[in-house]
């Protein structure tokens, strides 16, 4: 697939893959690990709270200077206006209005300095928490989520990402969690491949062939029974029960007006599909909108983007708080970066990992929260410098995840989260 | 007197603190006006280079725009605020301000009896002044996005408005009907991949026979974000909207921020983007400009002044530069 950002880097091409694989492996995602944290009975604690993430990634590097942290009136500020939102003393960019109402539902991060300015490095920290190096390879937020926060009964995947496009599949993003725990993308909000039965092959055809399975597997089993033949089994009886939830995935179900709310384009219809897939219990999804990467007429862009982005995102924080799901789903924007104070010669922006934002909401978070600060036109952090490791703990801390603790793996603790960093305390409640 | 733009040479230049966005020429010569990117507009007196600043808008202002007795400068800006202010005042200060546009203001343009003032902007709506108080007189609906430029027919009798789709309506001023529409679609371009529309018609000039549109901006946008796209003119027979000829500058990449025709004969396009800026000059039939002057930064607008001797650019170095399209003086 031909690059998508601006600079056209080798990383961009290599996140962007997808390794297929069918649907089988897939069902495995739902099979909850709870069981293997190193305290079970904070797993069935978890269980029951039924604690759920959405993050909205901002594929680029969203401006924080065109969002969350605008300058207006300064060297650096841009043309777009500072507007107030419902929370008093807090402003973000007029590029925002509908998620100005609904700001007292979120809190900003604004004093993030991951000092990373490259693409695929930015975001590999900002979604696992830890720096790239050699030999070691960490769990996306998703999969740690659907491992941590899916139960056992569950029949959907735990681990979605709504694409703009690309294709589906699975993605190479569960680490030493292993693939059961790898994303399912949902191309374009379509459902995941092969999860709907054959056309060419008649329900009472396909009844046959399972139960013939079954036999064949019971004989199996009867005297090599294995953990893995028990796997293999689970996975099929989970592939089944998600052919028999595909009405999930479908959009068509959510009323007209809905759609209309949410706007009749792609990234509003990623949006409703987010809220259906957390109403259905799925444990994380992700929605990304495509792309912030503005080194050329970043304004422009970021009047195009944000304003797309604007009325779905604040439509599905509203609904989320509106039907009580907000106590109990964590909902994050956020990128790989930010993007440069200094305005370029093509009324760009470039990468910025140096002082940049992030919002999120729900669960534990505090509401109308502003945290940290930079400095007049948004050159430095001038308080409360956060990175992508406490932003990790926080966002698991957030949802009941103790981030401290480790994940048992074969017999090996690996801890959940950088145990050299933690939450950052006085945003969760 | 004839000019020679392939003798062009850079007359004076003058430093600004800030990167300049705007330009226009005082008809009477006195000044030339700048916008930057601190929100202020600079009167820079002619020859001394002397600097004043006006200061009203909350926003970057886009457009600049002198009425043709040279008295009064009409701006708007991001802040959707069109300003009249007087332009030899010592103090200047806005004659008025009126509230014009939800969102920014891209141009500004004044008819050519003097009495209508006509604005566009990233509200999808063109819409129609009365220069002498201010008064809103009409309203333009149709454009389904941004819309960059706006240009009143030499005649009058119509207004011509450029959107980021690459359409270009032509409205009836009398009663404020659409009579029809040119597509310089080549101009627009949408990228699945990084999910952005771009381009659209950044500048539109009548030649001087009233027989020529001429839309410019940019195509062969490869990488939007990125900055990686070409500049192009399409120009358009008036009367049977035929593309006449596609103009190009072979080897540059940018946009075209404005274009005016020269009664010379000659089209004038100002071009900034990654290989640098440019005063480029084409023959009014011709696919290729005949002529191109490397600037010494990225060029952002340009004006013609009225003895069209010379031409004002304002650059991103903070530079506002006047060129004389004729061979030194010895």
């Amino acid at each position: 697939m031909k690059c998508s950002y601006a600079c056209q880097s080798e990383e961009h091409r290599i996140a962007r893959r997808t390794f297929l694989g069918g649907l089988v492996a897939g069902a495995g995602a739902v099979v909850g690990g709870l069981g293997t944290l190193t305290q079970p009975a904070l797993g069935e604690q978890l269980a029951k709270s039924q604690k759920r993430i959405i993050v909205i990634n901002m594929h680029g590097g969203l401006s924080q200077l065109e969002s969350w942290d605008p300058k207006p009136g300064t060297d650096t500020g841009g043309p777009f206006r500072a507007i107030a939102t419902s929370v008093p003393g807090l402003h973000i960019s007029e590029l925002l209005p509908e998620t100005a109402k609904i700001m007292h539902h979120l809190a900003v991060v604004r004093s993030i300095n991951t000092a990373e300015n490259d693409h695929g490095k930015g975001a590999y920290m900002m979604v696992t928490g830890r720096r790239q190096t050699p030999g070691a390879v960490f769990p996306e937020i998703g999969a740690v989520a659907a491992k941590a926060l899916s139960t056992e009964s569950s029949s959907l995947p735990g681990h979605i990402r709504i694409t703009p496009g690309g294709g589906g599949g699975r993605g190479n993003d569960s680490a030493y969690l292993g693939p059961k725990y790898a994303s399912i993308a949902l191309d374009n909000g379509k459902a995941p491949e092969n999860s709907s039965r054959l056309a060419s092959l008649s329900e009472l055809s396909d009844q046959e062939r399972q139960a013939f399975r079954r036999k064949a597997n019971d004989h199996f089993m009867s005297r090599r029974r294995t953990a893995m033949t028990d796997a293999y089994t689970s996975n099929y009886e989970q592939a089944l029960l998600l052919m028999q939830q595909n009405h999930v995935f479908d959009l068509s179900k959510e009323p007209e007006q809905d759609h209309v709310r949410y706007g009749k384009h792609d990234f509003g219809r990623h949006c409703l599909l987010a809220r259906r897939l957390i109403e259905n219990n799925v444990s994380f999804v992700q929605v990304s909108h495509s792309n912030y990467d503005t080194h050329n007429e970043n304004f422009n862009f970021h009047f195009e983007q944000v304003g797309e982005f604007d009325g779905p995102f604040a439509t599905l924080v509203a609904d989320l708080a509106d039907r009580g799901l907000l106590q109990n789903t964590l909902i994050v924007v956020l990128s790989e970066f930010g993007r440069t104070p200094t305005i370029n010669q093509y009324y760009g922006r470039d990468h910025w990992g140096t002082a940049w934002s992030v919002v999120m909401g729900g669960c534990r978070v505090h509401p109308g929260a502003v945290y940290g600060k930079t400095n007049a036109n948004g050159t430095a952090v001038s308080d409360l410098q956060v990175d992508h490791a406490q932003l990790f703990h926080t966002y698991l801390q957030a949802v009941d995840v103790d981030s401290s603790q480790s994940f048992d793996i074969a017999g090996r603790q690996l801890p959940i989260a950088d145990p050299a960093s933690g939450p950052i305390k006085d945003l969760l409640a | 007197m004839p000019t020679d733009p392939t003798q062009s040479h850079i007359t004076f230049q003058w430093a600004y603190c800030s990167p300049l966005i705007s330009c226009r020429f005082d008809p009477k010569q006195r000044y030339v006006f700048s916008s930057a990117e601190d929100n202020s507009i600079q009167r820079w007196s002619v020859p001394s280079g002397e600097k004043i600043s006006f200061t009203a808008h909350d926003s970057w202002v886009f457009a600049l725009e002198v009425t043709s007795d040279g008295e009064t400068l009409l701006s708007g800006g991001g802040d959707g605020r069109l300003v009249w202010w007087l332009t030899s005042a010592e103090k200047p200060e806005p004659i008025r301000i009126v509230d014009a546009h939800h969102g920014w203001i891209r141009a500004v343009a004044i008819s050519p009896d003097g009495k209508t003032v006509a604005t566009v902007g990233n509200d999808k709506l063109v819409k129609l002044w009365n220069f002498a108080d201010g008064s809103l007189l009409r309203t333009l609906t149709g454009h389904e996005d941004q819309i960059y430029s706006v240009l009143f027919h030499p005649q009058g009798q119509f207004l011509l408005s450029g959107d980021l789709l690459g359409f270009v309506f032509q409205w009836d001023l009398a009663n404020g009907s659409l009579v029809r529409k040119f597509e310089a679609k080549d101009l627009h371009s949408y990228n699945g991949g990084q999910g952005v529309h771009f381009g659209g018609v950044r500048t539109m000039a009548m030649s001087p026979d009233g027989k020529f549109l001429a839309c410019g901006g940019l195509y062969k946008a490869e990488n939007p974000l990125g900055a990686v796209h070409e500049p192009l003119v399409m120009v358009f027979e008036w009367d049977s909207q035929k593309l006449a000829v596609s103009q190009i500058a072979e080897g540059l990449k940018g946009t075209l921020w404005r274009l005016l025709y020269h009664p010379d004969g000659y089209l004038i396009g100002a071009c900034g983007g990654s290989t640098g800026g440019f005063l480029l000059f084409w023959k009014l039939d011709q696919p290729k400009d005949f002529h191109r002057l490397k600037l010494p930064h990225l060029t952002r607008d340009l004006d013609l002044s009225a003895d069209k001797l010379q031409v004002a650019t304002t650059h991103f170095d903070r530079h506002l530069r006047v060129t004389t399209l004729d061979a030194k003086k010895a």
